[in-house]
């Protein structure tokens, strides 16, 4: 992300986790009706949330329910009505809605939830991977992953913006680090007058239900018209990728802020690319500087945009690269590659007939951290692998007994 | 003086319910204030009251990136002397500095922890004399700003008014000071900071 | 029709379209009122799942001089021969009869 120094919009500088950054922008997105359950490293978001509306800050309606299935469910209704919504989850919780999951994006409705990223269990951990996340790539969200708290922000007005456009109507997901973000007090920058916000947020008609002009949503669909129907999602989730990219100029004409579907960090001359995603990229940019003043021609890149899977961006940014390493922090048990974001790369390179040595490493599993000598040290072992790293499948960095040969 | 070349990294140590986290917030709101760019977060885990707490700061002229908790701090500032020194002064830098709650002067605490640079006070004593509670964050950060440059003592109390009353900038603060709930608290808080600032015994070498 | 022209999500934009679709030609069995002894009770109203009983305002005299201002009346159009109403009726006025003979 870049910052420029004047931007349309008048701001003001703030010092606020990832937690209340989110809370911030569906204040300022002038959300009508949240429904959430607590949860761990959550919880900020929607504590937050119940301030402001308890002090008159925001007019909306905060729906206590028992669980997660629950809370999805009550703003698949609301939105359904029109209404404007936000949940927010982590882990288990998000586990819980996964089969909500999947009806808010069939019904089509425009929901915004922000996830702060948590370990799976069991066993029990509280605290950050991307497991959750991961697991419901298949869902037919829009998924941003944000590295900033100001890209908090900045990624859920956003969401709004992508999930209510008409071309669009699918929901999505802005996730963060559950902890490394969620819990980490950082200065970014929040307009001084939310109108300014709600003029990028125009509300826009669409099908909802009405007792006056009554519809039916949620019927059953035998199998001669089901897969056109699916189809639909398909094809507006590759549109997604267009409206998202129109959005993400319109962040940077009213918030001077410059987004891109992968980002990157002296990128041009490398020949070893170091891909990512989430809070850690901040390591990694220091660690690249770190290898750097070694004599390494090392960049970093970090997908900012899950789904859609930006495959044409990252073909041009890793073109004249030798070597990809790919960081994940999550685990797909008994994939040829167990790194997720390490396999769609490759299938996104294939695609595009690109085929640099790739490494995949799977980090910071249950919260463990990732420092820029884990980074170092990740690119000296890919290094030494060269060709063969690919064959080990993922290298699991850092567990105690682990051996590659 | 402190002086930000780069980045200065501060770790806080203390027990739940000290108030480490929320020192290391108060921290990076002041430097907020101040116009520099900071981060703080603490070691998560369950939170529990008497548990050993780690909490960290950055303050920084250039935008922080990195993320990793700080493993060779520039500061240490132990709100709990009856910590082990091998926990708070893991990594600290060969200059690094212990900003420590104790009765105890400097010299002698510098010499039995093997360390150059110590800033003294009486933390729990200032707390208890101002608040009446053993809550030492704000008496801590007192201390803590003697020696840091860049940052002002009225930046770290307009800091801790937010962080802990939540008291905005279009507040009326004489009239909440009046105010018998909340105007003791706050008055107590801040005396503690200046107290602490004043008396802290700061051995630089 | 292409997934174009479709209305997202399965949605139907047209309120009460399921009277297009005559569900009467799944039946196999025909309930049949007897005018005669049928006691204007409403049970088989009630109990009919697809709301095919209709009540008419046409009087009806029995055989015993009996007059009832009302009678009830199948829409065949829509009744699927589920038997509900025969096995309901408390006075055995409604009869299944086969469809095809």
């Amino acid at each position: 992300m870049e910052t420029k120094l004047e931007s349309r919009v008048r701001q003001t500088r703030v010092i606020l986790n990832s937690n209340y950054a989110a809370a911030y922008a569906v204040r300022d997105a002038d959300v009508d009706v949240i429904s959430a359950y607590p949860i761990t490293p959550q919880t900020g978001v929607v504590e937050k949330l119940s301030e402001m509306i308890a002090e008159g800050e925001l007019d909306a309606e905060m729906i206590h329910v028992e669980s997660e299935h629950s809370a999805l469910s009550a703003i698949i209704g609301a939105s359904a009505v029109g209404a404007r919504v936000f949940t927010a989850t982590s882990s288990q919780g998000l586990e819980y809605m996964h089969e909500v999951l999947h009806i808010a994006s069939g019904m089509r409705l425009p929901l915004v939830m922000a996830i702060a990223t948590r370990a799976l269990s069991a066993p029990i951990s509280i605290w950050n991977d991307y497991s959750d996340l991961m697991n419901v790539r298949d869902t037919s969200w829009i998924t941003f992953i944000a590295s900033t708290a100001q890209e908090v922000y900045d990624s859920i007005i956003e969401a709004y913006m992508v999930s209510e456009d008409p071309r669009i109507l699918l929901p999505s997901i802005v996730a963060y680090d559950g902890f490394w973000m969620s819990h980490t007090y950082e200065p970014l920058y929040i307009p001084e007058d939310r109108k300014t916000v709600l003029e990028m947020l125009p509300r826009r008609p669409r099908y909802t239900l009405d007792p006056d002009n009554p519809i039916t949503m949620g019927s059953i669909v035998n199998p001669d018209w089901y897969y056109e129907i699916k189809y639909q999602q398909v094809e507006a989730m590759k549109e997604a990728y267009r409206v998202i990219r129109e959005a993400d100029a319109k962040i940077e004409e009213n918030l001077g802020r410059v987004y891109k579907p992968v980002e990157s960090y002296l990128a041009e001359d490398s020949e070893i690319l170091v891909l990512t995603y989430g809070g850690i990229y901040g390591t990694l940019q220091t660690a690249v500087d770190l290898l750097r003043s070694e004599g390494l021609k090392v960049g970093a890149l970090r997908l900012r945009l899950w789904r859609p899977f930006p495959a044409r961006d990252l073909k041009t940014l890793v073109e004249d690269a030798k070597t990809l390493i790919v960081v994940d922090r999550a685990i797909s048990y008994g994939a040829s590659i167990e790194g997720p974001v390490a396999l769609e790369t490759i299938a996104a390179l294939y695609r595009e007939g690109l085929y640099p040595t790739i490494a995949s490493f799977i980090a910071g599993i249950g919260g463990r951290p990732v420092s820029e000598d884990d980074f170092r040290d990740m690119v000296k072992k890919a290094l030494e692998l060269g060709e063969r790293a690919l064959k080990i499948g993922s290298i699991h960095w850092g567990v105690r007994g682990a051996e590659y040969e | 003086m402190l002086n930000i070349g780069e980045t200065i990294e501060i770790r806080f140590h203390g027990r739940g319910g000290q108030g480490a986290v929320t020192a290391s917030i108060i921290l990076a709101e002041a430097a907020g204030i101040e116009g520099l760019y900071s981060q703080a977060f603490p070691e998560f885990g369950p939170e529990r009251r008497g548990a050993p707490v780690k909490a960290y700061t950055r303050i920084s002229k250039e935008p922080i990136r990195t993320r990793a908790p700080i493993s060779s701090p520039d500061v240490v500032v132990v709100l709990d002397p009856s910590l082990q020194p091998s926990i708070y002064l893991q990594g600290l830098k060969s200059k690094g500095l212990v900003i420590i709650n104790s009765k105890r002067d400097a010299r002698s605490i510098a010499q039995e922890l093997g360390v150059e640079r110590v800033v003294a006070i009486d933390a729990t004593g200032i707390a208890l004399r101002n608040m009446g509670v053993p809550i030492v964050n704000v008496a801590m950060l007192g201390a803590l700003v003697r020696v840091l440059e860049y940052i002002s003592l009225d930046s770290v109390a307009k800091a801790a008014l937010k962080i802990l009353f939540n008291i905005k900038w279009e507040d009326n603060l004489e009239l909440l000071l009046k105010t018998p709930s909340i105007g003791e608290k706050i008055l107590g808080n801040i005396r503690a900071m200046v107290e602490a600032y004043k008396s802290a015994e700061v051995l630089m070498t | 029709m292409s997934w174009r022209e479709l209305p997202i999500g399965g949605i139907i934009l047209e309120a009460g379209n399921s009277v297009k679709r005559k569900t009467g030609d799944w039946r196999v069995l025909r309930p049949v009122i007897d005018q005669e002894r049928c006691v204007r009770c409403y049970i088989c109203w009630m109990y009919c799942p697809d709301g095919v009983i209709e009540i008419r305002d046409t009087p009806y005299r029995t055989k015993a001089g009996r007059i009832w201002n009302i009678t009830f009346e199948i829409d065949y159009d829509y009744c699927k021969g589920c038997g509900i109403c025969a096995q309901e009726c408390p006075v055995k006025a409604i009869e299944l009869v086969e469809e095809v003979k």
